[in-house]
């Protein structure tokens, strides 16, 4: 039987398989890198990286809930300048496809940002983080408000020839009309989805369990919300999506590329086993020997909705 | 650091709510250090859904035993788990006690199950002048699994003396001079509160292995910080410690 072809395209962006490593769930690639081979994944994606190093919140800032995880790091980061003189060097050597992500308090910000790294070689595009539910300035009320997620993509785009793609919120009723701005401001893909605001007290003590109060769900507790966004998004908008939330196997994999997704990132599993990303791949060349599936991209949106 | 199933060789009560589950590697697993620990896969489902830290008790040869407490559903699944059943361990995570000083005395500190690391850690201070204080909520939550030259501190005093470990700690440092003493102590951090205020005024070596919630255990979700006095930057107690100099750290 002939080698089954994994690659995808995200727009201009090619990637020799679907599987891509989500922001906030790979640090900078060196610690996950002593479990799994990254340039055998599609694409890594680093933390997001802000202008100015980032503390992040207080403690406690992660709790588990039923099948998932709600976490209020508050975008912990180096900054941009620290980002290229001691984690570049290290990036570039593992000869992944390396996609930034960047967070920002203003639109400005982002745009400083991505001129600051458009220049690093390494960089194959850029994700713009306009969704982070655990910060004050530049997070979800920031990135809820469609002109300003049409001004960023507008600006940035004018500063990068590179891939870019736009993270978006599910934290929202209309989460299609957000990727059709991106679309129309010239934003290559949109990434869906980020985390979803959530809370959890203890109920004797009766105080919430992270300092932040609330916090980012991830986990599997969210993949039917992240399929249902997804699904949204392709059914009304022309633009390619990159599938996320609570993929913990390859047939979750699967699910959302034949729900809509070109390419899948997967956040907490990573957490749980930092082999995922390699033991999925192995799993879908195994689904697709199973339905003669030569080219894995042709299940991208073939679903079947009667 | 592996990811590896082990097969489970016992499951053993010791004490009231506290467990010794002892685990098995084809391969010899060596370079394990006391304060060390490993994050272990408790169900093979999606509840609960993060592994569980515990830190390494005992090792011998190609077996990890860990001591471990119930206190929430991951400890209780853990307590059913049978022998032969696999379970997996993601490790050795964290760094480790600092051995290499050259004390004359050590003195070990366990709140609770805190005690959990010190079976594996005296095993390689043998010819130490060494102490253990273990505090105890009451007389069914003690054992000396592993453990020698104890002294027992309990809330009801129905075992050792009727009080906390500061008060046997405060007993003991009568007889030693602080210059050749260095202490270890694993425990709720009310307790490092008390005994980093009573270590305040006096010239002593302590390291104290801290807790916190954790996703990953090896650095990649930040969500494990704690405040240094010495950085402006969290360290992660997953990876800069667990262990930490007492007078570093901000409780
Ligand atoms: C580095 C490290 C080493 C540890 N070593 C041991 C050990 O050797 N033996 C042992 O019994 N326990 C140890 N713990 C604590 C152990 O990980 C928790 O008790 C366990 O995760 C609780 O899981 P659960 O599902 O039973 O409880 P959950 O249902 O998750 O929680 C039940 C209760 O336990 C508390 N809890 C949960 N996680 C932790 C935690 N990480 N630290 C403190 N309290 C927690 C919760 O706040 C809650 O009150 C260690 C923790 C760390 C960080
Ligand atoms: C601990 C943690 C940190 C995260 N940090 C970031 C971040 O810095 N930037 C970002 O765009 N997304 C971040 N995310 C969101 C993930 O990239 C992903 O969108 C989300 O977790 C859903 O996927 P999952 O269910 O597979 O985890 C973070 C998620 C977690 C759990
Ligand atoms: S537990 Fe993930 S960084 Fe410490």
């Amino acid at each position: 039987m002939n080698e089954i072809d994994l690659s995808v395209n995200v727009g201009p962006l090619k990637l020799k398989n679907p599987i891509m490593l989500a922001s906030g769930t790979v640090g900078y690639g060196n610690e996950i890198s002593e479990f799994i081979d990254l340039s055998k994944v599609g694409a890594i994606i680093t933390k997001s990286i802000s202008l100015k190093p980032r503390k992040g919140n207080p403690p406690q800032r992660i709790t588990e809930t039923p099948s998932g995880m709600l976490n209020a790091i508050g975008l912990t980061n180096v900054g941009v300048e620290e980002f290229i003189k001691t984690k570049i060097p290290f990036l570039e050597k593992l000869n992944s496809t390396l996609i930034c992500n960047i967070a920002a308090s203003s639109i400005e910000e982002y745009v400083e940002c991505v001129e600051i790294l458009n220049s690093q070689e390494s960089i194959k595009g850029f994700e713009i983080n306009v969704s982070c539910p655990n910060v004050r300035e530049g997070g979800l009320i920031f990135g809820n408000d469609i002109n300003n997620v049409g001004k960023i993509t507008e600006k940035v785009r004018a500063k990068t020839s590179k891939p870019l793609i736009i993270k978006l919120s599910p934290n929202t009723s209309n989460i299609f009309e957000f990727a059709k701005v991106v679309k129309k401001e010239g934003g290559d893909a949109v990434s869906a989805i980020n985390t979803l605001v959530g809370t959890s007290f203890n109920i004797y003590t009766r105080k919430p369990k992270i300092k932040n109060i609330t916090g980012g769900l991830s986990g599997p507790a969210i993949k039917p919300v992240a399929l249902a966004k997804v699904l949204e998004i392709s059914r009304n908008v022309d633009i390619p999506i990159i599938g996320i939330g609570g993929i913990m196997d390859w047939k979750d994999a699967i699910e959302f590329m034949i729900v809509g997704a070109s390419a899948v990132q997967l956040g907490t599993v990573n957490f749980i086993n930092p082999k995922a990303g390699i033991e999925i791949m192995d799993g879908l060349i195994n689904y697709c020997k199973q339905t003669s599936t030569n080219k894995i991209s042709d299940l991208i949106s073939s679903r079947i909705l009667e | 650091m592996f990811i590896e199933d082990f097969k489970i060789n016992s499951n053993i009560k010791i004490a009231e709510n506290t467990f010794v589950i002892g685990v098995e590697s084809n391969q010899k697993v060596d370079d394990l250090k006391p304060g060390q620990f490993f994050n272990i896969q408790v169900s093979e489902n999606y509840f609960p859904l993060l592994r569980r830290p515990f830190s390494i008790s005992d090792v011998q040869e190609n077996k990890i035993f860990f001591m471990y407490k119930i206190v929430g559903e991951g400890t209780q699944i853990l307590s059913k788990k049978k022998v032969g059943e696999k379970i997996n361990l993601l490790g050795p995570l964290g760094n480790s006690f600092n051995l290499q000083d050259n004390f004359e005395n050590l003195i070990l500190i366990g709140g609770g199950i805190g005690i959990a690391p010190f079976p594996f850690m005296i095993k390689q201070i043998c010819d130490k002048n060494l102490k253990v204080l273990y505090g105890v909520k009451s007389k069914n939550e003690a054992h000396n699994f592993g453990l020698k030259n104890v002294i027992y501190s309990s809330e009801d005093g129905k075992i050792g003396i009727k009080g906390n470990v500061i008060d046997l700690l405060d007993e003991e440092l009568k007889n030693l001079e602080f210059e050749k003493t260095k202490i270890f102590a694993c425990g709720p951090n009310a307790m490092f509160r008390a005994l980093q205020k009573y270590l305040s005024d006096k010239n002593i070596l302590c390291e104290v292995s801290m807790e916190s919630a954790m996703a990953c255990g090896f650095g990649i979700c930040q969500g494990c910080p704690t405040e240094h006095k010495n950085s402006d930057s969290y360290k992660l107690i997953c990876k800069d410690g667990p262990i930490f100099n007492i007078r570093d750290i901000v409780i």
